[in-house]
């Protein structure tokens, strides 16, 4: 188990090498001169030369990679560029309304999706199964701004249940900063859920076709346990696995609803930097967006042990 | 052709489908000649609501929304079939390439890991921040991250098609590799490439709108559904239907596509149903 692990964790290293090698190469690959692009359009030319100096763009290219790479692995991002503060430290600020956006989405998704996922493929061709596959579809097609705009209209602007925009921090109570992520994790959960219901019904179909399903049902159980007992648990291998794969498209939508929302999270930092042309910080952000998306996908490998004794390490 | 219109009756659903795109098109091309300017501004109809003069209303300038949407139009179905044909090419290049030469492969497939573990629209805000807006640069840094995804898939294909006696075969009779590839291997991975390319399409007009929205994509000027909806969002309490028709179109469109990609995909190939996407 341990050997596993360790093995593992050591094959998640050449992927985020690959990644920070990618960030660095995302920067060389501008047309023109880098220092000139994230000036910006005003910029005088010391303001250019001290940005070159900053991101030591002067040097020869391999330099600057090696600089890099060992500055990552100390654990040193760099300084931003417009509000000169360590990169790292910009992260620690603004990371807690995003790890409850993206929790509270998490866990609304689960709530949600399983149990319509598996209500479908039970009542297989009824108009339920149409019913969850209709907002399925819809889900996935529907932009994270559009159901952000309509929610927005509907319950903060008409109704006024919930705030328009803004976060309550966790340390003004639990309850008030729940209440001011509701709307944007609904959001957000529209598109995960429905990918969700789509994965456990189709996998839950292929169980449910078993044999032991049927010994199950003819030696006079109740559905409910054998759906969930016998069923549910061994389809679960495909559901956590698009759980895993799902957190890209969730880390993504949080960058648009934390816009929408206009919440002071990661997405917010993500999206600020970028239009400002604050290089390192794009730069950390997307090596961490990254690194949580391997991660979370090591800890859904590792699931798999709980769900099917059959894989052994 | 006879064979085509008996498959299109027997599967209404992708019938429809085509139909909403084809008009969508249609209405794509004749945008120009049938409406107002989409630009021209009007100060004195600013955010007029729905109604006889203006069908969808005006924006915060007097701009004619239902010009501007079905401007917007084509904007969604330029990106969204460029990035699909720019996806397929470079996707089934390295999936062809990775499922017969194997060390093109390992190092190929670590490059494609690396890209899917950053967010797609993480990576294409960061393309478009550095390219700059034009519509090219929409396409290349909306397609960057939907590369690895069908490269993988017409991968898998390969690896099972390989193993085929009839590629034995040919490989007997002395077929050379650059033949073998598009003869033999290449039309039989062309079921699940089209269906993923539908995805692929879909999730195109997505991200493009994410970008404008985000102000990261067409230049501000062109009138595209996430430009509008990021200048409706200013108003959505005086004039919600600033962002609500690029938003209805938009889910629309997408939405029609997905379903045909649905409909396609249990028609091609019944076994892949829930597996892809």
């Amino acid at each position: 188990m341990t050997g596993y692990l360790a093995r593992r964790l050591l094959a998640t290293i050449p992927v985020l090498g690959l990644v920070a090698v990618f960030v660095f190469l995302l920067l060389q690959m501008t047309p023109g001169d880098p220092a000139v692009v994230i000036a910006g359009d005003y910029a005088t030319t010391q303001q250019i030369e001290a940005i070159r100096q900053q991101l030591g763009l002067d040097r020869p290219m391999l330099e600057q990679l090696m600089s890099w790479l060992g500055r990552i692995m100390q654990g040193d991002l760099g300084h931003s560029i417009f509000s000169r503060l360590p990169v790292s430290s910009l992260i620690a600020q603004r990371i807690e309304p995003t790890l409850v956006l993206t929790l509270f989405t998490v866990v609304l998704s689960i709530a949600f999706a399983l149990p319509l996922g598996v209500l479908a493929a039970y009542r297989a061709g009824s108009w339920v199964d149409r019913a969850v596959m209709g907002f399925a579809v819809l889900g996935f097609s529907t932009p994270v701004f559009v159901v952000g705009f309509l929610l927005v209209y509907v319950f903060a602007l008409g109704l006024e249940w919930f705030p328009t925009q803004g976060y309550v921090p966790l340390a003004d109570g639990l309850f008030g900063c729940l209440r001011s992520l509701t709307l944007p994790a609904v959001t957000l959960a529209l598109l995960y859920a429905a990918l969700l219901a789509r994965v456990t019904r189709a996998s839950m179909l292929e169980v449910l076709a078993e044999d032991y399903v049927r010994t199950a049902h003819a030696k006079g159980l109740a559905p409910q346990p054998v759906l969930i007992g016998h069923a549910l648990k061994n389809a679960a291998v495909p559901i956590v696995t698009v759980i895993g794969v799902g957190i890209a498209a969730l880390l993504g939508g949080v960058v648009v609803t934390e816009t929408v929302f206009n919440i002071p999270g990661l997405g917010r930092l993500t999206a600020d930097a970028i239009m400002r042309r604050d290089y390192p910080v794009v730069q950390g952000l997307i090596l961490l967006f990254a690194a949580v998306y391997v991660f979370v996908n090591l800890l859904v490998d590792l699931s798999y042990l709980l769900f099917d004794p059959r894989i052994r390490l | 052709m006879a064979k085509g219109l008996r498959f299109l009756r027997r599967h209404p659903v992708i019938l429809f489908g085509l139909v909403v795109i084809l008009v969508a098109v249609a209405v794509a091309l004749a945008a120009p000649y049938l409406l107002p300017d989409p630009k021209a501004i009007n100060p004195i109809y600013r955010l007029r609501p729905p109604g006889e003069a203006f069908w969808f209303g005006t924006d915060h300038l007097g701009r004619s929304i239902l010009s501007r949407s079905l401007h917007g139009t084509r904007v969604s179905l330029a990106v969204g079939i460029m990035v699909a044909v720019v996806v397929i090419i470079a996707g089934v290049t390295v999936g062809l390439l990775s499922g017969f030469l194997r060390r093109f492969d390992s190092l190929m497939m670590r490059v494609m890991d690396g890209i899917m573990a950053i967010p797609g629209v993480l990576l294409a805000i960061a393309l478009m921040s550095l390219f700059g807006s034009s519509l090219q640069n929409v396409v290349i840094a909306i397609s960057i991250p939907e590369i690895p995804r069908m490269a993988r898939l017409v991968r898998s294909a390969v690896l099972s098609i390989r193993e085929q006696p009839y590629i034995d075969a040919a490989v007997t009779n002395g077929t050379r590799l650059p033949r073998l590839l598009f003869c033999h291997v290449l039309p039989n991975t062309m079921a699940p490439v089209l269906v993923q390319a539908t995805y692929v399409f879909a999730s195109a007009m997505i991200l493009e709108a994410v970008l404008s929205f985000l102000g990261a994509g067409t230049p501000p000027e062109v009138a595209s559904w996430g430009n509008m909806m990021a200048e409706g969002r200013q108003y959505l309490q005086r004039a919600p239907w600033m962002a609500a028709f690029p938003g209805v179109f938009l889910a629309f469109l997408v939405l029609t596509v997905n379903v045909v990609g649905d409909a396609m995909r249990d028609v091609l190939d019944p076994r892949l149903a829930g597996k892809l996407k």
